[in-house]
This record gives C-alpha cells, sequence and structure tokens, in this order.
C-alpha cells in the first residue's frame, strides 16, 4: 500500500511538474515576441536616427534617399482606427442593449450565434469585400479622389470589430442583477430610464472592456485595412484620401525586402511600435476587467 | 462486574479522536473561526450548531482540510487527529481525507451509474476490484441504508435517484475507502422530512464504527442525532457539552437564547 | 406624449434600428458571397490544380495547404493549450499559484497580440533564426503561437462550468489533484475543450497576415510533400488573386468562389464544434 502511495505521489508530481511546464509556454512566447522585436527592430536606428524614425513625415523606401518616417503610417493607423470606432461603438452598444433587454428570448438564441459566427468570418474575406463591392459604395457616395481610402478602410473595419463589441458588452449588461432592475421599476422608472440610468451604469466597467478589446483588434488588423485603404503612406487627416497602415505596411514590404537590410530592421521597429500600442490599449483592459471582476465578487 | 463495565464504557466515552486546539481561521482579513477548542469523541455522534455565518461549516471543513482549495484561507492553531497535527504541513491531505471522508451540504453525487460513484474511491485508492470490489460497494451501500432500494439499478445513473437516496449514496461513497471519521456539512437542509428521518438514523447507526461530526442549523437534529453538542457563534465556541446538558441546562444565554428560539 | 414617453420611443427605435443593422450588413455580406461563388464552385473547382495562369482550374492545393496548416497547428497548439487551461484551472491554491496569476496574465496579454506580430516574430524565430525557412512548419509553429491563448481561455471556461461539487466530492473521497482532475473533471469538460479547439482552429484556418510572412506561396506546381516545404493556403490564394494578379477582375469568379469554400470550411467547423457540444449534451443528459 505504501509502495504503491509513493508511486502515485511521484506520479502526482510528473503531471504537475508537465502542466507548469506547459502552462509557461504563454510567458515564454509573449517574451520571446517581445525579445524578437526589440532584437530585430532596435538594429534599425543604427542608420535610421530615431528623430527620423518617430518625427519623420515621408515613408519612402523605394527612393534613392530612402525616407523612413513613421508619422504617415502612424496617422494612417489613427485615422482608420478612429473612423472604425466612431462607427462601431455606438452601433454595437446600441444593438447590445437590444440583445440584452429588448430581444425575446428566442431571438436573442438565433441572433447571438451568429454575431459569434460573424466574429468568426477571416480577415481576408472581409478585405475582400472591401476591395471589390464596398470601395464602389464610398466611391459612388462620397465622391473621393482615390477609390480606396481610410473610409472604406473604417467601414469594413467597424463591420469587423462590432461583433467583439457586441457579445462582450451584451454579457456584460446581461449579468447585471435582475434585481437593480426590479428596484429601478419598483421606484415607477420606465423601461428606457431603467436601462440608461441602472442597467448600463452597471455594466459599464464590462462595456469599457468590450471596447478597449475592440480597438485593440482595430489598430492590429492587417488584412482588412491593407486591401481596403490603398497603402499610399500620406500624412493625412483626411477621411477620403488614400492611406497605409503599420499593419499593411509591414505585410506588404516585408515580402520584397532584403533580410537584414535598414528596411528590414526599419518593418520590425513599426511591429514594435504596434505591439507596445495594442499591449497598451489591452493591458488597460485586462486591469479594468480584474477590478472588475474583484468588485463583483 | 457492572462496575468494571462501567468503567469500560466510561473509557471508551472519554477516547478522544479529534481534539482541535486555538484554532483560528482566516478568509483574506476576516476572522471566521476564534481560538476553537474541541474534544471530538470516538464512536460518538458530535453536532456542531449555531446560527448561520457563525463558521460552523468552516470548522468542519477544516477537520478534512477542505479549506485548502479556498484561496487566501489561512489557519493558525492545531487539529490532532489520533494526536497527529492534520494541519501541519508535512501532513498527506490525500491520505488524510481518506480518513476523514465528508458529506455535503447538497447531495453531490457523480453523473455516473450507482455502482461507479461507490466504487470512486475504493478504486481510485486501488484498495480493491472485481468481485471484491463487488463486495465493497454492497457493504457501503448497505451500511447506508440505501441497498434495499438500489440493488437492482446498479448501473443506473446515480441523477436518476431522490435527494434522500441521492444522500445516502454520497453517504455510501464516503464509507467505501473506510474512514474512520464521517463529516457531514447540513447533510439534510436539502431534504424533505422523510428523507432527513432516514438520515438521522443512519447518523445514529454509523456512530458504532466511525465517528460521526455533522454540522447543523437544526437544533431539533442536533438534538435528535447527536452525544455531544458544541454551540458556535461568531467563530467562537459558546458551549460544548452532552447533548443532554446544552438542550436542558446551558450554561450560557446565548446557547439558551438560541435553543429557544429567540434568534438564529 | 409626454417628453419621457418620447425620449423612451426614440431610444428603443435608434436601439432596434442598430440591431438591424449589423445584422442587415452581416446578412447582405454573406449573400453577396454565396450569390457570386456558388456558380464557379464544383467538385472540379474543388479538386482541381490552378491552370493557365491561375486564371482557370481549381484551388485544391490552396484547400490542401489550409488543411495541413490546420492539422499541424492542431498538433502544436493543443497539447500546450489544454495543459495550460487545466493547470491555470484546476491547480489552485498550489505552491506556483502566484506564477498561474502572471502566466494567465500573459496569456491575455498575447490574445491581443496582432497577427502581423505573430507574422513578424515567425520570420525572424522560424524562417530565419531556426532556419526552417519559408515552410509549413514555420507557418504552423507560428499559428499555433497565435491560437494558443484563445484554446486556453476558452477550454478555461469549459473547466469552469464543470461543477465544483464534483471537485469536492473527489477530494473529499481521498482523491488527488490528478486523480480529481482526470476522473470528476474532464470528463465533463471535454466536449466544451473540443469545441474551444475547433474555434480556434478556425480561427487558424482563416488567417492570413502570419503566413504571408512565413510561407505561404502565390503558386506552386506541387503540392508540398514535407512540412520543410512552401505552400499555397486559402486565404492567401484570395489576397493574392484580388491584389497582386495583373488583372485582378478576370479571376474574380474564381475570387469569389474561394471565398466560399474559405467561409463554408470556417464555419463548417465551427457547425462541427456546435454539433460535437449538442451531442455530448445530450449523452450527458441521457445519464442523467
Amino acid at each position: 500500500m505504501n509502495r504503491r502511495h509513493k508511486h502515485s505521489r511521484a506520479i502526482e508530481r510528473i503531471i504537475e511538474g508537465s502542466l507548469v511546464v506547459c502552462s509557461l509556454a504563454s510567458i515564454l512566447i509573449l517574451a520571446v515576441i517581445f525579445i524578437f522585436l526589440f532584437y530585430e527592430g532596435v538594429p534599425a536606428f543604427r542608420d535610421i536616427s530615431p528623430h527620423e524614425f518617430f518625427l519623420g513625415t515621408v515613408w519612402q523606401v523605394q527612393a534613392v534617399e530612402p525616407a523612413y518616417g513613421i508619422l504617415p503610417l502612424l496617422s494612417g493607423s489613427t485615422l482608420v482606427t478612429t473612423g472604425a470606432m466612431v462607427i462601431a461603438v455606438p452601433l454595437s452598444l446600441l444593438c447590445s442593449v437590444y440583445m440584452a433587454e429588448v430581444a425575446r428570448p428566442a431571438l436573442r438564441e438565433i441572433t447571438k450565434p451568429f454575431i459569434e459566427l460573424l466574429a468568426g468570418i477571416p480577415s481576408v474575406v472581409y478585405g475582400f469585400v472591401a476591395l471589390t463591392v464596398l470601395a464602389d459604395i464610398t466611391y459612388e457616395l462620397t465622391g473621393a479622389v482615390h477609390r480606396l481610402n481610410a473610409l472604406n478602410g473604417a467601414l469594413i473595419l467597424a463591420v469587423m470589430v462590432s461583433p467583439t463589441i457586441i457579445s462582450i458588452s451584451e454579457d456584460a449588461i446581461g449579468s447585471v442583477p435582475r434585481e437593480y432592475r426590479e428596484a429601478a421599476y419598483a421606484l415607477g422608472a420606465d423601461r428606457w430610464q431603467t436601462t440608461s440610468k441602472v442597467v448600463f451604469p452597471a455594466a459599464l466597467s464590462g462595456i469599457m472592456v468590450s471596447i478597449m478589446l475592440g480597438l485593440g483588434r482595430a489598430i492590429g488588423e492587417t488584412m482588412a485595412v491593407l486591401m481596403a485603404t490603398g497603402n499610399a503612406p500620406l500624412l493625412t487627416f483626411d477621411i477620403l484620401s488614400s492611406v497605409q497602415t503599420m499593419t499593411a505596411v509591414i505585410a506588404i514590404e516585408m515580402g520584397e525586402v532584403t533580410f537584414g537590410s535598414t528596411h528590414f530592421h526599419a518593418l520590425f521597429a513599426v511591429g514594435l511600435v504596434l505591439l507596445l500600442i495594442t499591449s497598451v490599449v489591452n493591458v488597460t483592459a485586462e486591469i479594468v476587467l480584474q477590478r472588475f471582476r474583484s468588485v463583483r465578487y | 462486574m457492572s462496575s468494571r463495565l462501567k468503567e469500560g464504557k466510561e473509557n471508551l466515552v472519554e477516547r478522544t479522536k479529534i481534539q482541535v486546539k486555538d484554532l483560528s481561521v482566516w478568509f483574506g482579513s476576516t476572522q471566521v473561526l476564534r481560538g476553537v477548542n474541541l474534544d471530538i469523541k470516538e464512536n460518538r455522534v458530535t453536532a456542531i450548531m449555531g446560527p448561520s455565518g457563525c463558521g460552523k461549516s468552516t470548522l468542519i471543513r477544516t477537520l478534512n482540510r477542505m479549506n485548502d482549495i479556498i484561496a487566501n484561507c489561512r489557519t493558525d492553531g492545531a487539529v490532532l487527529l489520533n494526536g497527529r497535527n492534520i494541519l501541519d504541513s508535512t501532513i498527506d491531505v490525500v491520505e488524510l481525507r481518506r480518513k476523514v471522508g465528508m458529506v455535503f451540504q447538497k447531495p453531490n453525487p457523480f453523473p455516473k451509474s450507482i455502482y461507479d460513484n461507490v466504487a470512486f474511491g475504493p478504486k481510485i485508492h486501488g484498495m480493491a476490484r472485481g468481485r471484491e470490489l463487488d463486495e465493497l460497494v454492497e457493504r457501503s451501500l448497505r451500511d447506508a441504508a440505501l441497498w434495499d432500494e438500489v440493488k437492482d439499478r446498479l448501473k443506473m445513473s446515480a441523477l436518476s435517484l431522490s435527494g434522500g437516496q441521492q444522500q445516502r449514496l454520497c453517504i455510501a461513497r464516503a464509507l467505501a475507502v473506510e474512514p474512520e471519521v464521517i463529516l457531514m456539512d447540513e447533510p439534510c437542509s436539502a431534504l424533505d422530512p422523510a428523507a432527513t428521518a432516514k438520515i438521522e438514523s443512519l447518523m445514529v447507526s454509523l456512530k458504532k464504527n466511525y465517528t460521526v461530526v455533522v454540522v447543523t442549523h437544526n437544533m431539533q437534529q442536533a438534538a435528535r442525532v447527536s452525544d455531544f453538542t458544541a454551540f458556535l457563534y461568531l467563530g467562537e465556541v459558546i458551549e460544548y457539552n452532552d447533548t443532554k446538558v446544552v438542550f436542558n441546562n446551558p450554561s450560557n444565554r446565548l446557547t439558551e437564547d438560541f435553543i429557544t428560539g429567540r434568534f438564529g | 406624449m409626454t417628453n419621457r414617453e418620447l425620449k423612451a420611443k426614440i431610444a428603443f427605435t435608434a436601439i432596434r434600428a442598430s440591431a438591424l443593422i449589423v445584422v442587415a450588413v452581416a446578412c447582405l455580406l454573406i449573400l453577396h458571397i454565396v450569390v457570386n461563388g456558388y456558380k464557379i464552385v464544383s467538385w472540379s473547382f474543388i479538386l482541381d490544380s490552378p491552370r493557365r495562369g491561375m486564371t482557370a482550374g481549381g484551388i485544391f492545393p490552396a484547400i490542401y495547404g489550409t488543411v495541413c496548416l490546420i492539422v499541424l497547428t492542431l498538433a502544436f497548439a493543443l497539447p500546450i493549450g489544454l495543459a495550460s487551461a487545466i493547470y491555470f484551472s484546476e491547480y489552485f491554491g498550489s505552491k506556483w499559484s502566484s506564477l498561474v496569476i502572471i502566466t494567465r496574465a500573459a496569456s491575455n496579454i498575447l490574445a491581443g497580440v496582432p497577427s502581423i506580430v505573430y507574422g513578424l516574430l515567425g520570420l525572424g524565430l522560424f524562417v530565419l533564426l531556426t532556419g526552417f525557412g519559408f515552410s509549413l512548419l514555420s507557418s504552423s509553429l507560428t499559428l499555433s503561437f497565435l491560437t494558443l491563448p484563445v484554446i486556453i481561455a476558452a477550454s478555461e471556461e469549459a473547466l469552469h462550468s464543470v461543477p465544483l461539487a464534483y471537485r469536492e466530492a473527489a477530494l473529499a473521497l481521498g482523491a488527488t489533484r490528478w486523480q480529481t482532475v482526470r476522473h470528476a473533471v474532464l470528463p465533463y469538460a471535454i466536449p466544451g475543450m473540443i469545441t474551444a479547439s475547433i474555434l480556434a482552429l478556425s480561427r487558424a484556418a482563416g488567417e492570413t497576415a502570419p503566413i504571408l510572412l512565413t510561407g505561404a506561396a502565390y503558386f506552386l506546381p506541387r503540392l508540398p510533400t514535407s512540412i520543410f516545404d512552401q505552400f499555397m493556403a486559402l486565404p492567401f490564394h484570395i489576397f493574392t488573386l484580388s491584389t497582386q494578379s495583373v488583372n485582378p477582375a478576370i479571376t474574380r469568379p474564381i475570387q469569389y468562389g474561394t471565398v466560399l469554400v474559405l467561409i463554408s470550411l470556417v464555419l463548417g467547423m465551427n457547425l462541427v464544434a456546435i454539433m460535437i457540444r449538442a451531442y455530448y449534451r445530450k449523452r450527458v443528459r441521457a445519464l442523467l
């Protein structure tokens, strides 16, 4: 009995040990990502001064005197992302209120999986639709100079991030205790007052998290914006102009770059900036989420 | 002769199975138990009663270290089982829980067959197999007064049983690993009166072979089944004595208030 | 109508309209692809190789490549993902628990890292540093990194849905941690974990940016025969045909067909996941 016991204890140790090792993979991968982007990105500054990289207004790598200024890419990403969020946030929040508060349960049973399905459609498909169909529509309606422009990218990105925002904020609204609503109704509040003054504020941190995660997704999205925005690295805040985002420049130019060249390292440096921005957004979301959890339980 | 017999019986009564010494438990910064002292006698039913939130569940869950699975739970003091401190970090909790079985507030059978539920413990401990295991399962079910009701449908899901039957199945499951102590955490709170009566008579019969500790907020139950009763209030043992004494002649005002139904 | 009623009326109209817009856009999107794609999708489209400089023929190599990617990604990510989830969810209060908090946070941050950044990592680490080159191996390793946090998060959720009472019952019978997990938790969490994994893989199947940088090819005359070969893949095929070819308009029908096949594959995997879940739920219910 005793030997058997010792034996099983050893097995128990081995299993727990292997589980610990496996669970370290996440930390390891995260560390490797940061290390690699630094390792490949920092050498860019041997040839490009940080001043030129961070404050340069031109990204022109094919020229005789190549210029590696990140500002046009930053402006492209900012323009597309902001546009997408301006469209997606109100629409998604109203839609999540509909699903959580207004829709009959049977209808919700259909819409929820449907929304989740939408989140599963690959980004290249969204990009394809933006390129072939949506571009014509926006071009016709706005009379923009460029057929592929930031607005086109913002629209398709809005469609892409909406499922994320909707499903997380719907969960947040749905998890507001029923007692809150009953209390409000008992005080004579009507349904809209209950929703806007009681339920929505109670779910606010969850809703914030959904917006942050949607934002993170929008900044980091590559294929859809690449195919939709025209890929001209212009420093502009005109939503009807062609732009190029940080993600798109990496995806496009990495294919034609000489490994180890300044251009190669510059693209990694852009990747590093992108990683830092999305990490800040996601870590903020994570912190809000943790606080949210610790308040609720 | 009669005095010798009486002396022997007295000795038996005096044997302490579990000794709780200055036990304090915190969940985070909240202190749930405050210096609890308790001697639990072998082959007796000891009831721990008190109003809800008094720490009685925490106390009983300390006796088989089930609180270990609760995050940021901290204990201080000692709990001696057969003279050994089970709160010691060198204690093998797996071995401890084999010796100290537990029945929970809500019946929690696995969604497996009746047989597999009872055989679960013996199987993981490699105690028996084949015919031997069949016999062990039957014996456990008989000891839990369930055998006659389920002998023809051992392969059926445990979840097809009624609540009271499920709880007796959980008792049988605990008995099958041949423990020395059985802890019951409000085992009847989810059951109807008829099922409660069955479990109560089972508790009394179990003390022949086991030491039984039962947590209850129902003082009539404590009065009916137990030999000793502890009254717990705000994490402290207010009174601990022979059940008859506690109920007929309580020494503390709070105990008196509780058993006369002035609060609880 | 009072001011208050008017306000409520406007608000609920806006809410209903938003929901309608979202659903309508989604329906239009899918409908558009189906209508334009179904004409070209046939067995020969699925089973043929591209011909005449990609302007005719089928997309078999791309389907084959995507399936290979999924299988390899599964092989790399699943064991580690499930093990992590089990550790995070079931080994609470063990001596490494502060580690759990950090690793779980790391996993959550990983989930938000843009896919193009995974592509950069794959390029630097697998293609260049370890010398796997542009290959199936590099791409599937990159994708397994990307799917890992998804598998972890969803499997953890599946584990959390198993009642605590089962764990307590097993532990109170003197089961060790692993015995508890093995006999009292996993049997009931497995369907949810399978579902989670399929959903994660369906995401991997549609990813373009990471494989763009690590091994996907525009056109290959032969199917990959080893994990060190380059490959064609459905999402990449869509991307290249619609943006990189000389005259994208000529291959538009093929593009729509490929999009339809990719969407069917991805949504089909989702459907399989849902069916598996339903099947196991029914089995558990039969047990009840």
